[in-house]
């Protein structure tokens, strides 16, 4: 973990800032940008990385597309909160399952919400009512299946992909 | 028949722009990587955008007042005096224009009397002159220099003082140079209008667009509010260029007679850009500081990497572009914009496009995105190189 006084200096880091916001920018071209060496945005990926900062790359897929399709859901999860520990230990075990993308404690109705990813509706089904429900300290699940995506972890979907027109020289 | 001759002298006089043939020649090119846009790349921010849809769909499709939207207008006077700390009341001080390039139409036509004389830096936007031609005045050059970071210089201008001159025109940050004008050089600016019962024109459009040190608005110093016409508008800062949204804020009197002229030629700005508008200040200052941190970066990567390849460039303030000297290749700016786009297949604007001052530079706009610009940079790199015949070129 970043110690807490560290988090706003990370913030202000221009390679975590490219990451954010560069838009797909290689190492080499995030060098250039950023004014520094390579080997120094290296440096600097490999350290975000050790303060459990920057934990890795993912690629953002458009789930409806046939080579990528997979079936996702969320899930309303109410668990019993353990004295000592409280909602941690059953959330850190439900998040270890390879079906869940995402599990976030939440405030209100129910405690956590949980992002699962399966490669069929039977599968997913049957990780919620085999797997997550009888785990001890579930109290109840409330299952939602996504149907379709409109936007992707910052890209839209149906959007056409090409920018706008410019005029190709202007005063 | 000759139809030629029914063209009013002084347009047939105005020089075609030196923009407009360039562009008939990279619009028919392909793959352009082209530095030669004077306008951001992102796209107007979604919520302005929404909010001219519902306008739209809420029936805004009548006209507006000839000075524009109250409520709008309102908002305009608040957003200048919170930044550039100049007061103007909504009612009568501020004129709501289709972009600055109207406001700049309308003082000029609403102030010059036939040959008048403008003053105004060079190089420029290229519109300052045929403008003031067309308001039957008489432009009168300043220039600027790449060692003074393009900054404009009182002694100068009074060096380019003639009897007769009624305007001084300057747009500060300045498109094509970034050049822009500490406080210090701007009071000794303001005293010599004063000296010279001057009037400025002060197309701030750029302002917002400030890396260092901030701006600072010729109407705050001493006795310079009643005599500027301060312009400034939404298309860089907001990213609103399609829209045609500009105001123009000044003495009442000054407004009056401009508006006189817009109510004749123009009624009012379109409403739905007018609506949008109002959304950019009530809400698109967030977007506009994160388009501003990128354009920054870029400036930085742009200017260390035309410095780099040998072409001597300036750090600009301000604005989207970098104005980097030619000089060191041996070659004259078009040829050299000419070379370039044909042997890599980038465009820069000829510096000669801006005014008799811009020879000997090219105008590379940084208003594109970070793989474009490393490309680009690249490619001139080794057009630079190819040109000197050998591996590196002194700058």
């Amino acid at each position: 973990m970043v110690p807490n006084h560290a988090i706003l200096d990370v913030l202000m880091n221009p390679v975590l800032k490219l990451l954010v916001e560069g838009g797909n920018l290689t190492t080499a071209q995030m060098a250039q940008v950023a004014g520094l060496p390579e080997a120094e945005i290296l440096r600097q990926l490999e350290q975000l990385k050790k303060d459990r900062v920057f934990l890795g790359w993912r690629p953002v897929l458009d789930l409806s597309q046939e080579a990528a399709a997979a079936v996702r859901a969320v899930i309303e999860v109410k668990i019993t909160p353990e004295r000592g520990g409280g909602f941690n230990r059953l959330a850190d075990r439900i998040s270890r399952f390879d079906e869940v993308e995402s599990c976030y404690l939440m405030s209100g109705a129910y405690d956590l919400l949980i992002f699962v990813k399966g490669p069929s509706l039977q599968k997913v089904a049957g990780f919620v009512s085999e797997r997550l429900s009888t785990l001890e300290g579930v109290l109840s699940t409330s299952t939602h299946f996504m149907l379709r995506s409109y936007k992707e972890g910052g890209y839209l979907i149906e959007a056409a992909a090409q920018p706008a027109e410019r005029l190709k020289v202007s005063p | 028949m000759d139809t030629k001759r029914f063209i009013a002298r002084h347009v047939v006089d105005l020089p075609k722009s030196g923009i407009r043939d360039f562009f008939e020649i990279v619009a028919k090119m392909k793959d352009v990587i082209s530095l030669g846009i004077g306008e951001p790349d992102f796209d107007t921010p979604w919520h302005i955008r929404e909010a001219a849809i519902f306008a739209l769909e809420r029936g805004k499709t009548h006209y507006t007042s000839n000075l524009g939207l109250l409520e709008l207008r309102r908002a305009i006077s608040r957003y200048v005096e919170k930044h550039y700390a100049v007061g103007y009341r909504p009612e009568d001080e501020v004129i709501v224009t289709v972009g600055v390039s109207e406001g700049i139409d309308l003082a000029l036509r609403a102030l010059l009397n036939p040959g008048d004389k403008v003053l105004y830096h060079q190089p420029c936007y290229v519109s300052y002159h045929p403008g003031v031609t067309l308001a039957h005045g008489v432009a009168v050059p300043v220039p600027t220099r790449a060692e003074d970071g393009f900054a404009l210089n009182a002694e100068d201008i009074a060096r380019a003082w003639q009897p007769g001159c009624k305007v001084l025109m300057m747009n500060l940050p300045c498109n094509p140079t970034g050049g822009t004008c500490d406080p210090a050089r701007l009071e000794k600016i303001a005293k010599f209008a004063v000296e010279k019962d001057l009037i400025v024109f002060s197309d701030e459009i750029y302002s917002e667009l400030v890396y260092e040190g901030g701006h600072v608005s010729i109407a705050t110093f001493p006795g310079m509010r009643e005599r500027t016409i301060f312009l400034h508008g939404f298309s860089k800062a907001f990213a609103m260029t399609g829209f045609r949204i500009g105001y123009a804020c000044g003495p009442a009197e000054l407004i009056e007679a401009m508006m006189k002229v817009h109510q004749y030629s123009m009624l009012c700005a379109p409403i739905l850009a007018q609506e949008a508008a109002l959304e950019a200040l009530q809400r698109g200052e967030d977007g506009m500081l994160a388009m501003r941190e990128q354009y920054h970066r870029r400036r930085d990567l742009v200017v260390r990497r035309l410095n780099g390849a040998g072409l001597k460039c300036h750090l600009p303030r301000g604005a989207f572009y970098a104005f980097p000297s030619i000089a060191a290749t041996g070659l004259n700016e078009r040829d050299f914009a000419y070379g370039l786009l044909e042997a890599e297949k980038v465009a820069v604007v000829p510096g000669s496009a801006f005014g008799e001052n811009g020879r000997g530079f090219v105008r590379a706009s940084f208003a594109t995105g970070y793989p474009q610009l490393i490309e680009a940079c690249d490619r001139i790199e080794r057009y630079v190189q190819k040109l000197a015949g050998s591996p590196r070129v002194k700058g």
